[in-house]
């Protein structure tokens, strides 16, 4: 197979960024998206160029380090897939391929293919935790949570933190990535105390870090690889709602 | 010399010495730990535990990892569970019996003290990281659910479906980020570990680099964490993510930390095979999938029918037949050579030959495709995703890989390394997995370090340095290591050969899967010293990295780690050519019985090798401590 390459360069946060086009013959259908990335790489060290920077570690979609905007759409176009486990059997031979970093204020360019995603963490240190000291906690067991919710909160910390969903929005929203931690956090009578100082605090986090509001386009939820549900924004919106109702 | 590795294990009865232990060590009280300085190095299980616990006690924490962020550490992929010996089956489990699984599956290779009280803290890991939030799997009741895990005849191991080690992690993550609010705790992502600070004998800092911008920086403090994970991708194929590596461990290995038992790698018996030249990494399947999965080969060699083609008579489910009292559920080093056996036999499946099948076909039948899902659903996914095929239709695909690394720095039962200061925690350290990990008990031992044992250990030592003011960092133990890392980059960034790090890795890899993988003999050891001086030879001249150092630079990076994988990997070979017998995953031709199983040698080898660096190109030095076992009877480990 032979694939054409539209890729975004920029050296670095301060530098102007263009596109490039590379050309790879002899890529295998059975390859995934980051090892023809490799194979691109090692192409351009041994022709004396620079070689394209991305973020990558677990390729087997769960550290949620990898994230590049693929023809348009975060991850490329599979449903639920992370772009590690993309693989090239998708594309057709002799396609041409458009390779962006992920669009957001917020998540402002490092090098080439590379964000900074860094506001995630504050908006989760801005309260997406139950507050417990180790070794204080009674019996595993000493506090049963139903079935449902434990799996409504299993299927929402299921969010691997890539951002998709903040690529994917037209006002680079963070409510997805927010609602999930929210919901998730919401599910258990150990995180039920702090709930409502949890959410005043997050949403104030994202909406000082630059991530815009929802219009409920849906397209977070389309791009999501791990499929969170958009109901759990209507969960974060009740939370909010109540929480700013007993201010 | 032996004075060297004074293990430190209290006396008295075993369930005791713990308690007694932590009775004795002293403490700091809360004013003083404010001004006292710690780094953690690594943000999983144990570096994410123990940074959080150390902020929340008031210590004042830096804690570095080489990912854009702490949640993302490879703690994250492990799937199948986590073991605690809470009993809640009523089938008999206890402390002991966890203890007892542990001990034997690591084929009597690791300390009874260490490995007892890993068991012993496992029931308050699981409270904590239920009390954070962490989804485990829950019946109808509200209760938890457990489920058996390889190797083991009770149902102790906690789950969130396939994705336990995710959850875990964004329950440790989200404590850390709680005390990153709080200010207790200090986040440096982006840096990599470059070297170790030693003054005056003891560990006092850290040479990190910013791999955005490529500056070296200087953090100093009063005691230094390890917190680094395994160094599995020295076979370039495995199943850890990419940029795992084991650079700060051999830093801190040249600056005088033991490293003990490195040879000891746990082969993973069920990754999804190799497909094709390009790969860069083997993705795990669950050791879980075990419990439903039925593990199978043709009885017929060369047999290229399509699996569900081949009837039922014609089937060699080759694990039951050789270990029926365990059957598919045989330790992992067990499973491993099994497959192996089975392939180099003539017998393995797919394209190259080198895979078996593990088949879902008759659970499906019996228990239906929603507790299949339920239970497995997202491995199936990912399984489909990799290889295009349904595992609910056609059996899976799998051979064994590189994955787990049972050694590591060798520490004593407070886990503190030889250099004073200096601990190592989780898959750093080497002391609770002996020859072979059993199922689900990383997370429980890096969660159990983290949490509740390293703090109080490390309040002990830093009780005698409250008076000991911040250490500066323009001393010249600081120049000297800042320099000697400058120099080390600028000759990677100076060969300007033709050959990419890449490269070099994967031929580092084949060598020590060839000669040091699951199987390994004294003639091909001897060899694979040989050719790692080869390698390190033309790598230092025939290096290409691109760019500069003063920028991100993920070759640079690559470049530096694989030039202390070719260091590390020839201390791997020392070891496992000093070890001549089998035991767990380490498998010597030369030891073993009459029936092809791993024959061990309590005689000669009941030790634990920890090796002192001799200087470049130096013969490392050999340390033993002789393991005694006073509460297990050693015996032959059998699964018949």
């Amino acid at each position: 197979m032979k694939v054409k390459l539209k890729i975004w360069r920029q050296k670095d946060s301060r530098s102007k960024g263009k596109f490039e086009i590379y050309e790879l013959d002899n890529v295998a259908p059975d390859m995934s998206f980051l090892e023809m990335l490799d194979a691109l790489n090692q192409k351009l060290i041994k022709e004396g160029k620079s070689p394209v920077a991305f973020d990558h570690d677990c390729r087997e979609g769960i550290c949620g380090s990898c994230g590049i905007y693929i023809n348009g759409r975060p991850h490329g176009n599979d449903h639920r897939t992370t772009t590690c486990e993309l693989r090239l059997r998708r594309f057709k031979d002799g396609e041409t391929i458009t390779i962006e970093p992920w669009r957001a204020a917020a998540f402002p360019v490092v090098k080439d293919l590379v964000v900074d995603r860094s506001a995630f963490d504050k908006i989760i240190q801005a309260g997406g935790y139950i507050s417990v000291n180790a070794g204080a906690a009674q019996d595993a067991n000493a506090i049963p949570v139903p079935k449902h919710n434990a799996d409504v909160a299993f299927d929402t910390a299921s969010c691997i933190g890539c951002g998709a969903c903040v690529a994917a929005c037209k006002n680079a929203s963070a409510m997805l990535f927010v609602a999930a931690k929210i919901t998730h956090l919401a599910q258990f009578p150990q995180g039920r105390v702090e709930a409502p100082e949890r959410v005043k605090r997050m949403v104030a986090k994202m909406d000082e870090l630059g991530f815009g509001s929802c219009t409920n386009t849906r397209a977070c939820e389309a791009e999501c690889p791990k499929g969170i549900s958009i109901s759990t924004i209507a969960k974060l919106n009740r939370e909010f709602i109540s929480a700013k109702l007993k201010d | 010399m032996m004075s060297k590795l004074d293990a430190k294990i209290p006396d008295g009865p075993l369930a005791d010495k713990w308690t007694n232990h932590k009775a004795k060590l002293r403490l700091v009280n809360p004013a003083n730990r404010r001004k006292l300085d710690i780094i953690v190095v690594g943000t999983g299980l144990a570096g994410a535990s123990a940074a959080s616990t150390l902020g929340e006690l008031g210590y004042n924490v830096k804690v570095f990892c080489y990912q854009d962020s702490p949640r993302r550490a490879h703690s994250v992929a492990a799937q199948g569970g986590i073991n605690a010996a809470k009993n809640y089956k009523n089938d008999n489990d206890s402390v002991y019996r966890l203890f007892y699984d542990m001990l034997k599956g690591g084929d009597f290779r690791a300390r009874e003290a260490n490995v007892y009280r890993a068991a012993e803290v496992s029931n308050l890991v699981i409270d904590h990281y239920t009390a954070l939030g962490v989804p485990f799997a829950r019946d109808y009741g509200g209760l938890i659910e457990n489920r058996s895990f390889g190797g083991v005849q009770v149902s102790r191991t906690f789950y969130a479906k396939g994705q336990t080690g995710q959850q875990c992690l964004i329950g440790a993550y989200s404590a850390l980020s709680r005390q990153i609010d709080k200010g207790t705790v200090t986040m440096y992502p982006r840096r990599e570990m470059m070297d170790l600070v030693v003054i005056d004998g003891k560990a006092r800092g850290i040479i990190a680099r910013n791999l955005v911008t490529g500056e070296i920086e200087r953090h100093s403090a009063h005691a230094v964490v390890l917190a680094t994970g395994g160094y599995g991708t020295i076979y370039y194929l495995s199943t850890l993510a990419l940029n795992s590596n084991g650079s700060a461990a051999w830093r801190a290995h040249k600056r005088g930390a033991l490293f003990a038992n490195p040879s000891f790698v746990q082969i993973h018996p069920t990754s999804i095979p190799v497909l094709n030249d390009h790969q860069c990494k083997l993705t795990l399947m669950s050791e879980s999938l075990r419990n439903d999965g039925r593990v199978w080969v043709p009885k017929k060699k060369g047999d290229t029918r399509k699996p569900n083609e081949i009837p039922e008579e014609e089937r060699d489910y080759y694990l039951e037949r050789r270990y029926p009292a365990f059957g598919n559920l045989v330790p992992r080093d067990v499973a491993s050579r099994a497959a192996k056996e089975r392939c180099d036999a003539g017998y393995g499946v797919g394209p190259t030959g080198l895979s078996v099948y593990l088949d879902f076909r008759d659970a499906i039948q019996k228990k239906g495709r929603k507790y299949i899902e339920d239970s497995y659903g997202n491995l199936f996914e990912m399984y489909e995703k990799i290889t295009g095929e349904s595992p609910y239709e056609v059996p899976m695909r799998i051979y064994p890989a590189g994955h787990y690394t049972m050694g590591g720095l060798w520490v004593d039962y407070n886990l503190m390394t030889t250099i004073p200061g200096l601990y190592a925690i989780g898959e750093a350290n080497f002391s609770d997995h002996g020859a072979n990990r059993l199922g689900a008990s990383s997370l429980m031992q890096t969660s159990g370090d983290g949490y509740f044992i390293l703090p109080y250990t490390i309040s002990d030592y830093l009780a005698d340095d409250i008076r000991t003011p911040k250490i500066p960092t323009n001393t010249p133990e600081f120049d000297a290591a800042e320099k000697e890392v400058k120099e080390r980059i600028d000759r990677l960034m100076s060969i300007n050969g033709t050959e990419t790090a890449t490269s070099f890795h994967k031929r580092l890899g084949k060598i020590m899967w060839d000669y040091c993988g699951m199987v390994r003999n004294e003639e091909g050891l001897k060899k694979a010293l040989g050719l790692l001086d080869e390698l390190k030879e033309e790598f230092w001249k025939n290096l290409k990295v691109p760019d500069t150092a003063n920028e991100m630079n993920q070759e640079l990076e690559k470049a530096n780690r694989i030039a202390d994988f070719l260091e590390l990997g020839k201390l791997l070979v020392y070891d496992a050519l000093n070890r001549r017998e089998s035991c767990g995953a380490h498998f010597r031709e030369e030891s073993q019985t009459e029936t092809g199983e791993a024959k061990r040698d309590d005689q000669n080898f009941a030790y634990v090798a920890a090796w002192e660096f001799a200087g470049d190109g130096n013969e490392p030095i050999l340390h033993k401590e002789e393991l005694k076992f006073e509460y297990v009877k050693l015996q032959e480990r059998s699964y018949k």
